[in-house]
């Protein structure tokens, strides 16, 4: 819908809406040239990191376990890590990368002086993240496979689930970088909330063996519903669980990037 | 409705609180089209704030602001597409060359994509850095950055240009240099505002001068006419022990002349060719005097 309205001039203006397409895509370019300049290190960790706990686990507790939850570990493992790029692909990238833009770059200053919004410039950034760490989440997954992980259709929406749990997470990290006084904060989020986090998702270990409160808290984490949701990608949905584990993700990634916008407009605009 | 069709930049009562701090108070300000003004005032008289409020990085508590027509906040985002902004703190991608600055900006600023090419051509033209288009941002010296900060507010062809203290921290060289870009902009009939404290380049570049002080316009001219009426043709400078300036201080003063401390000399202003006691260097006064009597000896 273009809403029109005649100027002083009689020319006929086109009066500009809310989240545009154009504004969208010229944040996600600008990222995708600066991505140009540093994909191989920031590629060689987001998928090196969760290879390393892949292997690391996979060998380690493989040799004492055999089967988890009736998969072989590796398996279970190999499916599970997915989370583990989400985490560190998504929601550690836009902490960082985010409060380096706004603080030390004054990138976004100069973003909001052409005819981009705020909420535009969050959506775009989480926009761009997400699509990274749809395909940075199947690496592990590949890896997995030359150690004994069977390949099947359902590993094709892999990718989709990887993204759309890291949207949400990508939300929250802007999110975590609005509202950090200083980089040394992110220390706090780290460790009092992404470690735990990411240890009770059921990615090494399933969340079947803690204590009873920690299975009710690991419900609420958004990690756990991507892991389930990958591993019955691969193994075989389970019906109206599955519904659950997705509508969780939806709500999580939209409340996020609410929040991401109103902080970062506290932040952005004074 | 537009509150004055002739005008690039209209505030009226334009008033921004910081907590306590008023930092800009009932400011009035017009930037005609196809004129160069200048935003002229001591550190901390609300020149950055009413800087960001133009690009609704700043949103007013009282007031009306209307950019090239467009009533801000609410429809800053069209204002925006029309303008280009040079900020004050370099804020270009360091790692990225020249060129794919200058893209990402040709995206950011919806330059359509058969004209991005041409689009950029020029601003490495008008910048003159078409032999540095491969080089990376860090690589360049002070001036050329500046240059292309300028060059990146161009590419979508503004009406209006915004320049936030373009030449701080810059060679005398390389801020002449910048001033004759700004010049040959002006010259093309881009409306321009300029927010400085080198008093020098507004007395240069401006058509006009808005002097700022504690968030308000103190005074609003052509530099020539705020000259001539705050501190007459001439000043006599004189030079002297600290209590030798203290009796030609008073010694002015009682005879209505007005005063200002140059550093180790007194400049009486208004004399006008009279006052053979006062036995000093006469000199055209400037800009610079009317900004001091207007905003006072003492930084705050």
């Amino acid at each position: 819908m273009t809403a029109l309205r005649i100027t002083g001039a009689g020319t006929t203006r086109r009066r500009l809406h809310r989240l545009e397409l154009a504004a969208l895509r010229g944040v996600m370019v600008r990222e995708v040239v600066n991505f140009s300049s540093f994909w191989r290190s920031s590629t060689f960790s987001s998928t090196l990191d969760p290879t390393i706990y892949l292997l690391a686990f996979g060998f380690g507790f493989g040799s004492l376990v055999s089967k988890v939850e009736g998969y072989d570990y590796i398996s279970f493992v190999g499916t599970g890590i997915v989370a583990t790029t989400v985490l560190f692909s998504g929601a550690f990238t836009a902490m960082y990368s985010t409060f380096v833009k706004y603080h030390f770059q004054h990138t976004y200053d100069a973003i909001l002086a052409a005819p981009v919004d705020t909420e535009e410039l969050v959506t775009g950034e989480a926009l761009w993240i997400c699509a990274r760490t749809g395909v940075y989440g199947c690496v592990p997954m590949l890896v997995a496979m030359v150690f004994g992980l069977q390949p099947s259709w359902g590993m094709l929406l892999v990718p989709l689930i990887a993204a759309l749990a890291a949207f949400g997470w990508a939300a929250a990290g802007i999110l975590i970088a609005a509202l950090a006084k200083s980089i040394e904060n992110f220390s706090y989020w780290q460790s009092g909330l992404l470690t735990p986090m990411f240890l009770v998702a059921g990615t090494f270990f399933p969340l079947s063996g803690l204590p009873g409160w920690a299975q009710v808290l690991g419900n609420f984490n958004p990690l756990y519903h991507c892991v389930e949701l990958v591993r019955h990608a691969v193994f075989g949905f389970k019906g109206w669980a599955d519904v659950g584990h997705l509508a969780f993700l939806v709500v999580f990634a939209l409340v996020m990037w609410r929040l991401a916008i109103r902080r970062m407009e506290r932040r952005l605009i004074l | 409705m537009t509150l004055s069709p002739q005008n690039a930049i209209t505030l009226r009562g334009f008033v921004k609180r910081f907590g306590a701090l008023r930092a800009v108070d009932g400011l009035d300000l017009d930037v005609p089209l196809g004129r160069c003004v200048g935003l002229l005032g001591p550190n901390g008289a609300g020149k950055s704030t009413t800087m960001k409020a133009l690009t609704a990085q700043v949103v007013a508590d009282e007031g009306e602001l209307e950019v090239l027509g467009y009533r801000l906040p609410e429809d800053s985002k069209q204002a925006r597409a029309e303008m280009g902004v040079v900020p004050q703190l370099d804020n270009l991608d360091v790692s990225l060359t020249v060129e794919q600055n200058l893209l990402v900006f040709a995206h950011l600023y919806r330059v359509p994509s058969a004209r991005r090419k041409d689009a950029i051509e020029r601003a490495l033209a008008v910048a003159n850095l078409g032999e540095r288009r491969g080089a990376k941002v860090d690589e360049l010296s002070g001036g050329m950055r500046r240059r292309l900060l300028i060059a990146r507010a161009l590419l979508h062809e503004p009406r209006l240009l915004l320049l936030d203290e373009p030449t701080v921290g810059l060679d005398p060289q390389v801020r002449q240099e910048l001033w004759a870009l700004i010049d040959r902009l002006r010259s093309e009939g881009v409306s321009i505002l300029m927010s400085t404290h080198y008093i020098e380049e507004a007395e240069r570049l401006c058509d006009l001068v808005t002097i700022m002080s504690h968030g308000k316009a103190v005074a609003i001219g052509p530099p020539q006419a705020l000259i001539h009426e705050y501190a007459g043709p001439e000043a006599i400078e004189v030079y002297g022990s600290p209590a030798r300036l203290l009796e030609i201080e008073s010694a002015a003063r009682s005879r209505g002349w007005r005063t200002r401390r140059t550093g180790t000399s007194v400049s009486v202003l208004h004399a006008n060719g009279a006052a053979p006691e006062f036995d000093g260097e006469r000199r055209v006064t400037n800009l610079e005097d009317v900004f001091v009597l207007l905003t006072g000896e003492q930084i705050e």
